[in-house]
């Protein structure tokens, strides 16, 4: 039970990489782009893969009417996601420390897990709303109002995962570091959870 | 566990290689034995880069130009010496001050001998140096933003021709003079030549961390004309050295009287000893009145100051400091390979090349075996310091590189030719014909410790036929030969811009990963620089009216302006607020007596306009920035000189 609480622990820590890398990362490629654009999200915000890279987003995107990039203080999601995620950290770590003290069942483990596998899920689904937002709700006077094969107004939301051509740029949307950090946090919570059982079955 | 560790830093090793394999943009397959054509050698395929950087001289056209070896590409003209419409260097505000001189504004000169900053004899990379002919002056290129960063005149110099090649720490810049005149200047006859005029040398210190020029020290030399120098080298560093002609120092009809001497003069000049002595206390502070301009990276402006006094050195107060090398034939080119020990005096009056001997020099000097001397100072004899003579069988040496395997490339103007031979056997390895009448020639660090012998690059002075024919006037040529066998081999032919007199190369390696993409507009200390757009305004001083105005795509802010009067200046201060690589903005109004301005990411430059004419007047974005570039467009409305019409501005508004 103490190895148990010690993955416990390990795999909730994991998941502070998040204030350090970023989550996922959007780059933007087109022909006078050899060296891509691209921003990386992080937990509080936005910010270029280069330094000026949100500023030449936003610059390239108002031709179509899409909204500038928000600022870590225009999003309620960037303020609260950080509070969020410290504090379920802290719950994984004290189930761990209880864990490994016996105080508690493994079964906290695979409560947590599933806790946070539900919070992970609403927050993709936040930011695919985000992002639908960001790519439709465009400037009725934007400079180029584009029309698609159907004849309907062209949107230009990114992709969640993977590749999409839209217009004259190749939009790569992929998880990054912090994202790999709390997939494997979050494996090990789980692997927390067999290892406490096995452990209980044994003794 | 440790296993596992093992493993993953073989993993990372594994990758790092492979990524460093793939970001080799060169992407050069190596063919082997099989020889391949000269096409495949000069072809740089679309996307790639080129293996080297060659920055040719622009002469008459007073700029420097930006090719790529082996493809021959143009990449860039620097603005140096002359007016560039281009960009407005020398018409924008804040670079006419580069063009000044005691002369008052100069726009144009005959740049000749660029020259890469070296440390430790190897070049690197930090700035180029060119000398301006006509208005003696010598300029300080930065090789990170490729724009002319500082000029400094040169009192006492006419036909500032023997420059500006650097010492092996880039200590000093040299600058000799072609022509001897009075120093000071004076009324008198011009036949009084002969022991009263002089030839000045001048030694200017390179401030190791800005690069800020100073005239350390003026040599006063005697009246001859000061063709071409090179310093010394490893063993020979400490010294510089001086081809002459005209010691028969006539005033007229030089073409038949500067050629009665069978031998003119390398001089030897011992600068580390004028050094010392100078450092000491010694030499003369004279008047003198000589501009110099500095550009201001920050502010993107430069700044004249007059230079009010220059220190002069009499050689004969400074023993064991100058010797004279008899060298026959008006030398012309004076060469020192990279050992430092050989220097090679291009007789351009004859058939050979005569190569002298620094140990023997020193070893002469010690001895003291003097052949007479001039004007006080030692001549040697030719005999005692000969190291050798190149029978080239050519005809009009000129100029000499070197390929750092022990051999040297010699330019033949009259024959037309370049003539490879062995350094130490003086025996002739290889000819090949230019096309035509070389003049220079380049090969990469070919004036350094270090050279990259692969490519020379042969620059002719004649071009006729070689490529389509466009009138009587004509590019030069150039012509690339690929050093890397035994034999020379023709791969290219380009033509060159300008008249390039000399050349200088290098590795891209050492230049392409600190080039500069924007200026940052956070950094920009412009005192009419606007950061933000709702900064935009205008303002009258009497009739002088300032516009800060900033530009992004693809608008400029304001747009239109009122207020203006017939026979106010206008000043246009643009600033761009792009901080994207490669998106200048233009900038060009109707009827303006100057140039375009081009403005770069974070940049701010300064026009002036004198509306002459009651109406609204129009002006626009020059360079294509973007899709609605048409659109970037505004007026100005000028109103008659008692218009009682206030100042407004707008952007957006109806």
């Amino acid at each position: 039970m103490k190895n148990a609480g010690i993955i416990m622990i390990v795999g909730s820590l994991l998941l502070l990489g998040l204030f350090q890398f970023p989550l996922w990362t959007i780059m933007l490629g087109a022909p006078q782009y050899p060296e891509p654009l691209g921003m990386h999200i992080f937990v509080n915000g936005i910010r270029g893969v280069s330094e000026f890279d949100v500023q030449n987003i936003n610059g390239l995107n108002h031709y179509i009417g899409m909204k500038v990039l928000p600022t870590a203080d225009e999003m309620w999601e960037f303020q609260a996601f950080p509070k969020i995620l410290i504090a379920i950290v802290s719950l994984g770590v004290i189930i761990g420390i209880l864990m490994a003290m016996k105080k508690i069942s493994h079964n906290w483990a695979l409560i947590w897990f599933v806790a946070m596998s539900i919070l992970g899920i609403l927050g993709m689904y936040d930011f695919n709303l985000w992002m639908y937002d960001y790519g439709t709700n465009l400037d009725p006077n934007a400079i180029m109002k584009l029309m698609d094969a159907d004849g309907n107004p062209m949107t230009y939301k990114p992709p969640l995962f993977g590749f999409q051509k839209l217009l004259n740029f190749d939009v790569e949307s992929l998880p990054n570091v912090g994202a790999y950090m709390m997939f494997v946090g979050m494996s090990l919570t789980v692997l927390a959870f067999f290892v406490g059982r096995k452990s209980a079955t044994t003794t | 566990m440790k296993k596992l560790i093992n493993s993953l830093i073989v993993l990372a090793l594994v990758g790092t290689a492979i990524s460093c394999s793939n970001s080799e943009s060169g992407g050069k397959s190596n063919k082997g034995a099989l020889a391949s054509s000269a096409a495949e050698k000069v072809y740089v395929a679309p996307g790639e880069h080129d293996e080297f950087y060659a920055f040719m001289s622009g002469g008459y056209s007073g700029n420097l130009t930006v090719y790529g070896l082996p493809s021959g590409r143009m990449f860039k003209e620097i603005p140096v010496f002359s007016q560039f419409p281009t960009s407005g260097y020398g018409y924008s505000e804040e670079t006419k001050p580069m063009l000044n001189t005691s002369f008052g504004f100069v726009p144009w000169d005959d740049a000749h001998h660029p020259d890469i900053s070296q440390t430790n004899g190897e070049l690197d990379g930090r700035w180029i140096f060119i000398n301006g002919n006509n208005t003696p002056r010598i300029a300080r290129i930065s090789l990170t933003t490729f724009e002319t960063e500082e000029i400094i005149e040169v009192p006492n110099s006419a036909g500032n021709h023997s420059s500006s090649f650097i010492t092996e720490n880039t200590e000093y810049v040299v600058a000799g003079t072609r022509f001897s005149v009075p120093i000071p200047q004076k009324d008198m006859p011009i036949k009084d030549y002969k022991s009263n005029f002089k030839g000045s040398l001048s030694f200017i210190s390179v401030d190791p961390e800005h690069g800020h020029m100073d005239i350390k020290f003026q040599l006063m030399m005697p009246g001859f004309n000061y063709d071409l120098s090179h310093p010394g080298r490893d063993k020979s560093h400490g010294w510089f050295f001086f081809t002459t002609y005209n010691t028969e120092e006539a005033n007229s009809l030089l073409e038949v009287n500067a050629s009665q001497n069978d031998k003119d003069f390398i001089a030897a000049v011992n600068w580390k000893k004028i050094e010392e002595y100078v450092n000491n206390g010694g030499g003369t502070m004279m008047p003198a009145n000589y501009a110099h301009n500095v550009y201001d990276e920050s502010t993107h402006t430069a700044t004249t100051t007059m230079k009010k006094e220059v220190l002069t050195v009499d050689p004969l107060k400074v023993p064991g400091a100058v010797y004279f090398l008899p060298t026959p034939k008006s030398p012309h080119g004076c060469d020192v390979d990279p050992s430092g020990q050989y220097i090679i005096g291009n007789g351009k009056l004859s058939a050979d090349l005569t190569v002298h001997s620094f140990d023997k020099m020193i070893a002469a000097i010690e001895a003291e075996k003097f052949d007479g001397e001039a004007y006080g100072i030692p001549i040697l004899k030719f005999e005692d310091v000969l190291a050798g003579t190149v029978k080239s069988g050519g005809l009009g040496p000129l100029h000499t590189e070197f390929d750092g395997k022990g051999n040297a490339y010699t330019t033949f103007f009259i024959s037309s030719e370049v003539v490879k031979w062995k350094l130490g056997t003086w025996e002739v390895i290889d000819r090949k014909p230019t096309y035509y009448s070389v003049g220079h020639l380049m090969i990469p660090g070919g004036n350094s410790r270090k050279p990259f012998g692969k490519y020379v690059v042969a620059m002719n002075k004649i071009t006729k036929d070689r490529y389509l024919p466009v009138g009587p006037e004509m590019e030069h040529s150039a012509q690339i030969y690929d050093i890397s066998g035994e034999k020379m081999e023709l791969i290219y032919d380009f033509p060159t811009h300008g008249e390039p007199h000399y050349a200088a190369g290098c590795p891209a390696e050492l230049l392409k990963n600190n080039a500069k993409k924007i200026y940052r507009l956070d950094e920009n200390k412009h005192p009419y620089a606007i950061t933000s757009p709702d900064q935009a305004k205008v303002e009258r001083k009497g009739n002088e009216v300032h516009i800060y105005m900033s530009t992004i795509r693809s608008h400029f802010t304001p747009d239109n302006i009122e207020g203006v009067k017939v026979g106010d200046k206008v000043y246009f201060h643009i600033t761009n607020h792009e901080q994207d690589f490669d998106v200048p903005h233009g900038f060009s109004m109707i009827g303006q007596n100057s140039s375009e301005l081009l403005i770069m990411p974070g940049q701010t430059k300064t026009n002036t306009w004198e509306p002459k004419k009651v109406g609204v007047w129009p002006f626009y974005c020059t360079d294509f920035c973007s899709a609605l570039h048409q659109e970037m467009q505004g007026y100005i409305r000028v109103s008659p000189a008692d218009s009682d019409i206030e100042l407004s501005w707008s952007l957006g508004e109806d």
